[in-house]
């Protein structure tokens, strides 16, 4: 990336963090400055310390989604908690659009995330006195809109997230993923700008949490967020996703996009995941063409670029000839051979990278 | 691997056993063999801690205050002062209260005084009519949850009116309307603090442990002594009693706040303060409402034995007719005083739980419609308290009030009934008692007397150590020093045996009618439904019946103890074989387990940590029961306590007989609760 494109995007940067530890134990930050950085996580046991958060840097830009993947225990969660500042990290920067997150008081704490934080709990969270319209209407509320006002958004939003008609039930009357439908709805009601997500769906039954991740990117479309996302489950980290980290023992251990991941998993904890993934149903057509050779004659069938491989495998592979890649304009972009479809698919770990 | 450490713990009891009878008989009965018995090297501190209260009191800190009577400054020490603004403050609460039930100028005279009183005759407020009162309580009933309570809410008020109990009702009642709050508030406050502060909280603990098993009698002296004699002192010494659970509960409540909600509030943005009124106490609303429940009931089971330091009302007329033996009114007084109890308990759990409901569009009627009907029932009240007023005219005005001793009363029915139970079953119930107290009383007596210390101090510190490990048997070796040191390890034997006695009857019986109500829904929600109401009785109304029966001596004191100990230990009883998870029924039952099998090898093992904190309670409900029973005269701390009240230079010794007494009630509870808890654990049910 261009030192020109640095400074254009630095704008559009919204969480920033830099070398971010979080180190559970009595005398952490001790143990943490003894270490040098180096942090070690059976050295830190020894000392009586958890690594939860390892040395963690990355950027978040406006109206993207990165989603933290790890198994329990990777840390995923406390680096959520971190940037969201409900747990002190031990160590590094934290920015919120160029904002030290860490330097905040109290006050200026409340101030950001009544007006640009959201959260939505893996457990709900919700408050149990209260009915779904008060539930959401709640952090509006805290923050001194009239009783009128709260309700009336609160009504928007319950119709936003489809609970319309249940507006005055109880949590414990609800099902899960209606429960879960409230949680979004009051983590959007003050419309903020950064939408946090732990786990939302995890807690879910699997028809549900498909319904719920369809719901989710039909808001993600409707909303355009920046989203900071947490799940274990890879499948849903490679469908909703912009980009990955993946976690292991407090390390993000690759940063990138779903499909970059499933090609070129950096470290061997990675492949495990990739291992088994259907790659025609993750793969977009830019992440597998190749770029055009003039001499070639392409046959009649055009496919988008954004066309996930799956959709347009059966067409592709009925052809001949290469088939075109076009762009949104109708521009030819790539290129692509059933062959390479065949061998990306079922062949051995390519080693084809994007070319996006 | 199970099966030899439940062996081995066998094998340690009975060496343990054998070396507690080998010592028993080698230690010569002796006062100067220390080994029999130690020396009372705590006699000085009654003393101490009275000289420390006296110096306090009148000596520390003099200020100087001025005295309009004298028109002078005087000297006076300022913890006094402190005591006795804070007694003041109680005093014109209460009487105001009081005033508005029962009429009377007093409060009018806080703020002037009797001759402005005497010139205006305005300023004698009438009390409200008992109609209105009534009536008010009916529809704060119906309003609160809706005809149930209103019915309730009738019942107790008319029974209390027709029957003439009205003037002493309303006396109690303006004295619980004050402790209660003044106790929830104090216990949330604490209670909060100690959940915020770590400190705090560890040093909440052992106060509120001390503060739950001091027998009430103890804290009266104390109190008397600090806040003077009345019905304000009454008001502390409840509130003295009845905050520790609330501080309890409070605690728990918020402890048991799941941490996504409190995280959820914090990411909408919650301010400290926001945080704790809208989210976490709604949240703990559960537990806090318990504590708010406990406060009711502590406070109502004070009102008999604040009469010993003059609290007017229900009370005092109950330990009166109990005094003189007048069972059929005593019963009377007893079923006003469950009433308010039951009435206030519900009203104020409905109140809570009414919280939820407040927002929706409503014409002016429908907010106030309340409000508009108490104020027709104040005037139609008045009203007829008016008519009434021409209509009985040279009587009483029974639309104002029901005096006392005017209203209806079943006395005399009750006092036939114990009379024809004395002349039918007096052969039966007096060879019974004398079959008690001769072949098991007296025998158990002599053998908890016939102990040397030293074989106690094994006996006590060996369970201690096999059921809940090392720590705990140091721990309870300390609370059983503290008694042995002072002069009264002769008494708290005699403590000891009656309690005991009562704890192993209630826990018997508590445990089989608990495992046979387990069986099935129906009897479960019975039995809990039973447990709650009796659990509403005040410790005193236990009383009433088996006095009836037994008269005034040991037998009855032990009665009513396992009568009253027999709840927890039916509930909890309850509780754990109900808790005992469905799948393992299920596998029992695909392995062929009889129901007598089922209970003996899955429910009961499984249960028997939650019955054991059953038991736990038992403990204490019978050692407070033990000790109120000194009241009609048995031989234990809880009499030396009773005279301590009596005594000018009582604190000292009631605050140590009450130590004694709560460190009796804490050595058992820390063997039971840790063996309980640590079994729990094993049991993966934690």
């Amino acid at each position: 990336m261009s030192a020109k494109n640095q400074s254009v995007n630095n704008e559009d940067v919204i969480i920033k963090c830099d070398s971010v530890f979080k180190i559970f134990g009595d005398n952490a930050s001790k143990v943490l400055e003894s270490s040098n950085g180096n942090v070690d996580a059976r050295d830190f046991l020894s000392a009586g310390c958890v690594v939860g958060v390892n040395n963690a840097s990355f950027e978040v830009r406006k109206g993207e989604l990165l989603i933290l993947m790890g198994l329990s225990g990777s840390g995923k969660s406390t680096l959520l908690r971190c940037i969201s500042r409900l747990t002190e990290p031990t160590a590094g920067k934290i920015f919120i659009e160029g904002e030290d997150l860490l330097a905040l008081n109290n006050k200026a704490l409340i101030d950001l995330r009544r007006n640009k934080m959201g959260m939505v709990f893996q457990s709900f969270g919700l408050l149990p006195h209260k009915t779904v319209l008060e539930n959401i209407a709640f952090p509006l509320q805290v923050k001194g809109f009239s009783t009128k006002d709260s309700m009336l958004r609160a009504k928007e939003m319950a119709e936003l997230v489809s609970l319309d008609g249940r507006e005055n039930y109880f949590p414990r009357q609800l099902s899960g993923g209606q429960q879960q439908r409230v949680g979004i709805a009051r983590s959007l009601a003050v419309e903020p700008d950064i939408w946090f997500l732990d786990e939302p769906f995890s807690a879910l039954d699997p028809l549900i949490r498909k319904e719920m991740q369809d719901e989710f990117i039909r808001l993600r479309k409707v909303l355009n967020k920046t989203i900071l996302f947490v799940t274990h489950d890879f499948d849903e980290a490679l469908r909703l996703a912009d980009r990955i980290a993946i976690m292991k023992e407090g390390v993000i251990e690759q940063l990138d996009t779903p499909a970059n991941i499933v090609l070129n998993p950096a470290t061997d904890y990675v492949r495990k995941f990739t291992k088994e993934v259907p790659r025609e149903k993750v793969l977009k057509i830019s992440s597998i063409m190749e770029p055009v050779n003039p001499s070639e004659k392409f046959g009649d069938l055009k496919v988008p670029k954004d066309a996930i491989v799956e959709t347009v495998a059966h067409a592709i592979l009925s052809q001949d000839k290469p088939v075109a890649v076009v762009d949104e304009d109708h521009e030819i972009v790539g290129s692509l051979h059933a062959s390479h479809v065949i061998n990306i698919i079922f062949g051995g770990r390519s080693e084809k990278s994007s070319q996006d | 691997m199970n099966i030899s450490i439940n062996n081995s713990k066998a094998l340690q009891f009975a060496l343990l056993l054998l070396a507690f009878f080998v010592l028993s008989a080698l230690i010569t009965p002796s006062e100067s063999n220390y080994l029999w018995r130690l020396p009372p090297l705590l006699s000085a501190l009654p003393t101490l801690i009275n000289d420390a209260v006296q110096f306090i009191m009148f000596d520390w800190m003099p200020i100087q205050v001025y005295d309009p009577s004298i028109e002078e400054f005087e000297e006076k020490a300022l913890f006094r002062e402190i005591t006795r603004s804070i007694s003041n403050g109680f005093l014109f609460v209460i009487t105001f209260v009081r005033e508005i039930f029962l009429g009377g100028p007093k409060t009018i005279v806080a703020f002037t005084s009797w001759d402005y009183v005497s010139e205006n005759s305005w300023a004698n407020w009438p009390a409200l009519p008992w109609t209105v009162v009534s009536g008010w309580a009916i529809v704060l009933g119906f309003k609160l949850q809706g005809i149930r309570l209103a019915l309730l809410a009738a019942l107790s008020t008319t029974y209390i009116g027709v029957f003439g109990q009205w003037e002493p009702s309303m006396q109690t009642l303006s004295f619980v309307l004050i402790a209660a709050p003044v106790s929830v508030l104090l216990g949330l406050v604490l209670g909060i603090w100690g959940y915020k502060n770590k400190l705090v909280e560890t040093a909440l603990n052992p106060l509120l442990n001390v503060a739950q098993t001091m027998p009430h009698y103890s804290y009266l002296v104390p109190v008397i002594v600090l806040f003077g004699v009345g019905d304000q002192a009454a008001a502390i010494a409840t509130i003295f009693f009845a905050t520790p659970p609330m501080v309890r509960l409070t605690l728990l409540g918020l402890k048991n706040i799941p941490p996504e909600i409190v995280d959820a509030g914090m990411m909408n943005g919650c301010t400290q303060y926001q945080l704790l009124r809208k989210v976490q106490i709604p949240t703990a609303r559960r537990d806090i409402l318990i504590g708010v429940n406990q406060v009711v009931m502590q406070c109502l089971a004070m009102t008999v034995i604040a009469s010993f330091i003059g609290a007017q009302g229900l009370g005092s007329n109950l330990m009166i007719a109990l005094n003189s033996l007048k069972i059929g009114s005593g019963l009377e007084i007893g079923i006003c005083i469950v009433l308010i109890a039951v009435t206030l308990d519900k009203m104020s759990l409905a109140w809570a739980n009414k919280q939820i409901d407040y927002f929706s569009d409503k014409s002016f009627w429908d907010r106030h419609k309340y409000l508009i009907i108490c104020a027709m029932i104040l005037v139609i009240g008045i009203f007829f308290a008016y008519l009434g007023k021409s209509f009985f005219k040279e009587n009483f005005n029974y639309l104002y009030i029901v005096p006392h001793n005017k209203g209806i009363t079943t006395a005399p029915f009750w006092q036939a009934a114990v009379d024809w139970i004395w002349d039918t079953f007096f052969f039966s119930l007096k060879s019974f008692n004398e079959f008690l107290i001769i072949n098991i009383l007296v025998p158990m007596k002599e053998a908890y007397l016939g102990m040397p210390v030293a074989a106690t101090f094994l006996l006590v510190m060996g369970t201690a150590y096999i059921l809940a490990g090392i720590r705990s048997a140091f721990i309870v070796a300390g609370f059983l020093l503290f008694i042995a040191f002072s002069e009264y390890w002769d008494r708290a034997l005699i403590t000891a045996y009656m309690t005991s006695f009562a704890v192993i009857v209630a826990a018997v019986l508590g445990i089989t009618v608990g495992s046979l109500c387990a069986q099935n829904n129906r009897s479960t929600k019975v039995i809990l439904f039973i447990c709650d109401f009796f659990q509403t009785f005040p410790s005193f109304i236990y009383l009433i019946p088996v006095i009836m029966l037994f008269g005034i001596t040991d037998t009855s004191v032990i009665i009513a103890a396992i009568v009253y100990a027999l709840v927890p230990a039916t509930r909890y009883t309850v509780e754990g074989l109900r808790n005992v998870p469905a799948v393992l029924h299920d596998a029992g039952s695909m392995m062929g387990v009889s129901k007598l099998q089922r209970w003996l090898s899955i429910d009961l093992p499984l249960a028997f940590p939650h019955i054991m904190l059953g038991v736990n309670q038992t403990v204490v409900f019978s050692l407070f029961m033990v000790i109120i029973g000194a009241f009609i005269g048995t031989t234990d701390l809880g009499q030396l306590i009773l005279k301590a009240i009596s005594d000018s230079r009582g604190t000292g010794i009631g605050l140590t007989l009450g130590l004694c007494v709560a460190f009796i009630g804490l050595a058992v509870d820390q063997i039971l609760r840790t063996w309980a808890n640590n079994r729990k654990k094993a049991l993966g049910l934690e």
